[in-house]
């Protein structure tokens, strides 16, 4: 424990000389880390194997692919997002220069979580590092294996200073949380994102909580079902399960439910075959404490589909329940596996009410042909993000902020936004020491007269003409010579 | 059961009601504001030279003028802040509608502190409206005058279930924030600022906090004396240095304090005349304690200028004390009042180098005529904001964010940043269900096949030509 104080020590000394700073470092770790990723695939998709059965396949698409991704935007982007920004300026600032500079903010603490265990560390790492800070790197201890790796391989190919890996649970995590930081970025549920955020409140530390929720998939009657099933198929089982966006539950009229079920059946054996356990696309429940967890969410529900578990592979098939009770325990919790209740409801309006009674979910899904109900319904609801006749697909493209709002979290990341999120936009006025008379207006002794001018200058006038500023500017001038006159007071 | 508990309550049905979503409920808001400035000038004035004697031209532009600017601004630009954002698409989404929807947070609560207790409450409001929050909001109980203007005139003018006014100290403070809000949004003391962000944890509330620090400002060699003097002073009296962003304290070489010294009693002079405390346009401390605690501060270094006081009026003279060491009392907290201490440092580089010793400010100001100099303090230094050659100004520009940084603060505002801050802003993506053959590549049964097609699909276009290796 004292020695993760002492690397949290080492990387703001670090920080503080000043390396990670210059464009060309950060370009330079970033390519480091694109080798790495490159390099080391085989190794990263074995230890998501270990961990949670992953296969290659979804390892590479969900870690991999997502995490080169990202690196080659930052690395294409670096030199537009870092340079200064300059602003609008009013009547007295049209001789300066006025714009935003963009700052790391110091050294960033990035705690990852076990489902995409690689993926969720890489993804705020990289845009930690592109925005110029020292990384202190806390990875989830429940996926052990690809800890581990990264505990590995990290230092291996970015400064081992700047960017130290920590390993280690809950005890560990607590005291880490005791040291200063000047951003934490969290992945993982809303209880511990309570405790982080009060950690940090005692640092006055800004943070990004990426968190859960109960994400709802509202399936209208008028929809194209066979594809809307295989898409919830598709994003609900995947990982099995265990994916912050998966779709949580279904909300549908009675009158589709069956068809519904028949639907997600038919797809899970184009998906599986016959025998689901069998099929080497399929994952696994990550620990026993989460299997148990799952399995008793399952006790007095009506299983239309699946249910079969296996402790000691910790596996659980896909499973669907029907005509679920919104006051039943699996309505309660983030599901977080492959169980998918259904809950109807007796109308659109019904769903929008069902949703807004609970918590802020991170994603909202609907299924439908009618456009206007799907702005409509967007509008009603809150949530992180949205995908309309898909599920997960808002997570993919690198322009739209992820995050959560409200119980599901705050802040957002990806692409420009991870800059953004750990980056501090400070503001910079730089004048000249000359044309002290324009300044006569606002000092002492003041009059009645000087208020006036003052008004006259200052006041944004409601309209949106350029002409006026420049009427404005010859006036000033005018004035500058006029005020010279020590009549003036 | 909380005390406010029922008037939160109320809110969030007004909320859930959608009162403040539509565009003309936010305009008829910001245009009741604008008429609000308008029509109660006059109280306004005496409000404030009631709580700090404020002289009306500060008082004018700094509660009235800087605020109807936000507004306008504002109304100006409501309907492009309001527009979904649409975003770049890859290959897989080139059919779909991507875009950013803004969206308020639902019931935000903001608390303001007692310096500048109207612009201070009035300008985050501003964004919270146009955002389309409903809002409740706490003025200080320090600024008694302005409190009450707040707390009787202002909902008058507002939409009553959508804009709610609170009064209190630090105990009901505290009973409020056990209430759960969408967003709060503070300004005053890092250490008040804590508590704010510990109780925001136990309901995973987002906010911003706009706190305070000791602003440096180093003043070069080879500065204009003069011009440096005069705005180094305008930045430290106005409101008799009850500023956020005010110049907290000068470092200089010795060469550079002996000929600023003199300098800066001409501008005093020229601003107050020779007995300052019979000038009508220096504010007072705002209550006994402030006072007594500026007053305290008065014994660090040697007074060179200034230093009278009287206790009855809680004046105090624009005072610079020289030669003041690190440890002394005026170097241990923010001052916030008309007292500028002088440390003696021998280059900008050991300017920097205290600088960054200490917490990150608000403000980092510097004086010199050699823009290199300029550069060197603002890329080794970090504070929220930065100001060469002038004290304050950056505030006053809706076009940059402010805020601060570390124990100055997080998050920030100001034009449209105001309303992003209070603003969620939620990622959609409206997918289609035909063209669903295009999708086979996602699903399982997987395959080395299936691997190299998705690679290529979602592959982000390496825009730069070539690449520096």
């Amino acid at each position: 424990m004292a020695e993760a104080k002492l690397r949290v020590e080492r990387a703001r000394a670090a920080f503080r000389a000043g390396r990670a700073r210059s464009p060309g470092f950060r370009l330079q770790q970033l390519r480091a880390l694109e080798r790495m990723v490159e390099e080391k695939q085989r190794e990263i998709a074995a230890a998501l194997k270990a961990d949670l059965n992953k296969n290659e396949y979804n390892a590479f698409s969900y870690e991999i692919l997502g995490t080169l991704g990202e690196i080659a935007l930052m690395v294409d982007q670096l030199h537009t997002w870092a340079a200064p920004k300059p602003v609008a300026k009013n009547i007295l600032t049209l001789t300066d220069d006025v714009y935003i500079h963009y700052e790391p903010l110091g050294v960033v603490l990035v705690i990852g979580s076990w489902n995409y265990p690689f993926a969720l560390v890489m993804q705020p790492l990289i845009g930690a590092i592109a925005a110029g800070n020292a990384v202190v790197i806390k990875p989830s201890e429940i996926s052990a294996n690809t800890a581990k790796l990264m505990a590995e391989l990290i230092p291996q190919y970015i400064d081992k200073d700047l960017y130290p890996v920590i390993t280690g649970g809950v005890t560990e995590t607590t005291e880490l949380l005791k040291e200063r930081f000047d951003h934490i970025f969290y992945t993982g549920n809303s209880q511990v994102g309570k405790i982080v955020m009060e950690a940090a409140a005692r640092h006055l530390t800004p943070v990004t909580l990426e968190l859960g929720g109960k994400s709802p998939c509202y399936i209208d009657k008028d929809c194209n079902l066979e594809v809307a099933c295989r898409r919830i198929a598709w994003g609900k089982y995947m990982n099995c399960g265990q994916t912050c966006i998966a779709p949580d539950y279904i909300l549908c009229e009675q009158s589709i439910q069956n068809k519904v079920v028949e639907n997600i059946k038919k797809t899970l054996k184009e998906f599986h075959g016959e025998d689901i356990k069998q099929s080497p696309d399929y994952e696994r429940i990550v620990n026993k404490h989460h299997f148990k967890r799952l399995l008793s969410l399952l006790e007095g529900q009506k299983i239309a589909y699946g249910g079969e578990t296996d402790e000691a592979t910790c596996f659980i098939a896909p499973t669907i329940l029907t005509d679920v009770s919104p006051d039943s325990r699996i309505m309660q919790e983030e599901i977080f596996g492959p169980l998918l209740p259904i809950v109807t409801i007796k109308s659109a309006a019904e769903a929008i009410q069902f949703i807004n009674q609970r918590e802020k979910p991170l994603a909202f899904y609907l299924f439908s042909n009618d456009k206007k109900l799907i702005k409509r319904m967007i509008s009603e609801t809150s949530s992180g993000g949205v995908t309309a006749n898909d599920v997960l697909m808002h997570f993919t493209l690198p322009d739209l902020p992820f995050g959560g709002v409200g119980y599901s979290g705050m802040g957002a990341y990806h692409g420009r936004h991870s800059f953004e999120t750990f980056s501090h936009r400070r503001s910079c006025l730089i004048k000249s020491l000359k044309m002290e008379n324009m300044n006569k207006i606002r000092y002492p002794p003041n009059s009645k007269k000087k208020v006036a001018w003052a008004k006259f200058f200052l006041l944004t006038r409601f309209n949106k003409g350029r002409v006026g500023l420049v009427a404005l500017a010859l006036l000033g001038v005018l004035l500058a010579v006029v005020i010279k006159r020590p009549s003036f007071h | 059961m909380n005390p406010y508990a029922g008037v939160v309550s109320s809110l969030r049905t007004a909320w859930l009601a959608g009162k403040t979503r539509g565009a003309e409920h936010r305009v008829s808001q910001l245009e009741a504001l604008g008429r609000f400035l308008e029509e109660q000038r006059g109280p306004i004035l005496e409000a404030m030279a009631l709580d700090m004697r404020k002289p009306p031209l500060e008082a004018e532009l700094s509660e009235i003028l800087l605020v109807r600017n936000e507004v306008t601004h504002a109304l100006n630009s409501l309907s492009s802040w309001m527009k979904d954002e649409f975003v770049e698409k890859n290959l897989v989404t080139q059919l779909d509608e991507a875009f950013i929807r803004k969206e308020p947070y639902g019931v935000v609560l903001i608390i303001g502190p007692w310096n500048y207790p109207l612009h201070l409450i009035l300008v985050p409001l501003v964004g919270a409206i146009a955002a389309g929050n409903c809002v409740l909001v706490k003025p200080s109980e320090i600024s008694r005058g302005t409190e009450k203007l707040v707390a009787e005139t202002l909902p008058g003018y507002l939409d009553k279930d959508c804009f709610a006014v609170v009064t209190g100290g630090p105990v009901e403070t505290t009973q409020l924030l056990e209430n759960k809000f969408d967003f709060i949004f503070f300004t005053g003391s890092p250490q008040v600022g804590r508590g704010v962000m510990a109780a925001a944890a136990q309901h995973l509330t987002p906010l911003a906090l706009e706190l305070g620090g000791k602003n440096p400002c180093y003043v070069a060699e080879d500065s204009e004396l003069e011009s440096a003097a005069t705005r180094l002073v305008w930045g430290r009296c106005f409101n008799a240095g009850q500023t956020c962003v005010a110049p907290d304290y000068v470092l200089c070489s010795p060469a550079t304090q002996e000929k600023l010294l003199p300098a800066l009693g001409r501008a005093i002079a020229r601003f107050f005349g020779p007995e300052p405390r019979e000038s009508p346009d220096l504010a007072r401390m705002v209550s006994d304690r402030h006072f007594r605690r500026v007053r305290a501060l008065l014994g660090s270094g040697r007074v060179a200028l200034g230093g009278q006081t009287d206790e009855a009026e809680r004046y105090i003279a624009p005072t610079v004390l020289a030669d003041v060491q690190p440890s002394q009392p005026a170097m241990q907290e923010e001052i916030f009042g008309p007292v500028l201490p002088i440390i003696t440092v021998p280059s900008v580089d050991d300017a920097i180098a205290f600088i960054n010793s200490r917490e990150r400010p608000l403000a980092v100001y510097v004086f010199a005529s050699d823009s290199k100099v300029v550069q060197r303090v603002l890329e080794r230094t970090s504070s929220g904001g930065f100001g060469a050659n002038d004290t304050l100004m950056q505030m006053t520009l809706l076009s940059l964010p402010f805020g601060g940084i570390g124990s100055s603060g997080l998050g920030s505002y100001h034009g449209r940043f105001s309303f992003d801050t209070f603003s969620h802003r939620r990622a959609c993506l409206l997918r289609r269900t035909g063209l669903e053959a295009l999708n086979s590549v996602r699903y399982p049964p997987y395959s080395e096949r299936k691997m190299g097609l998705l690679a290529s699909a979602s592959q982000v276009k390496r825009k730069g030509g070539c690449s520096l290796q």
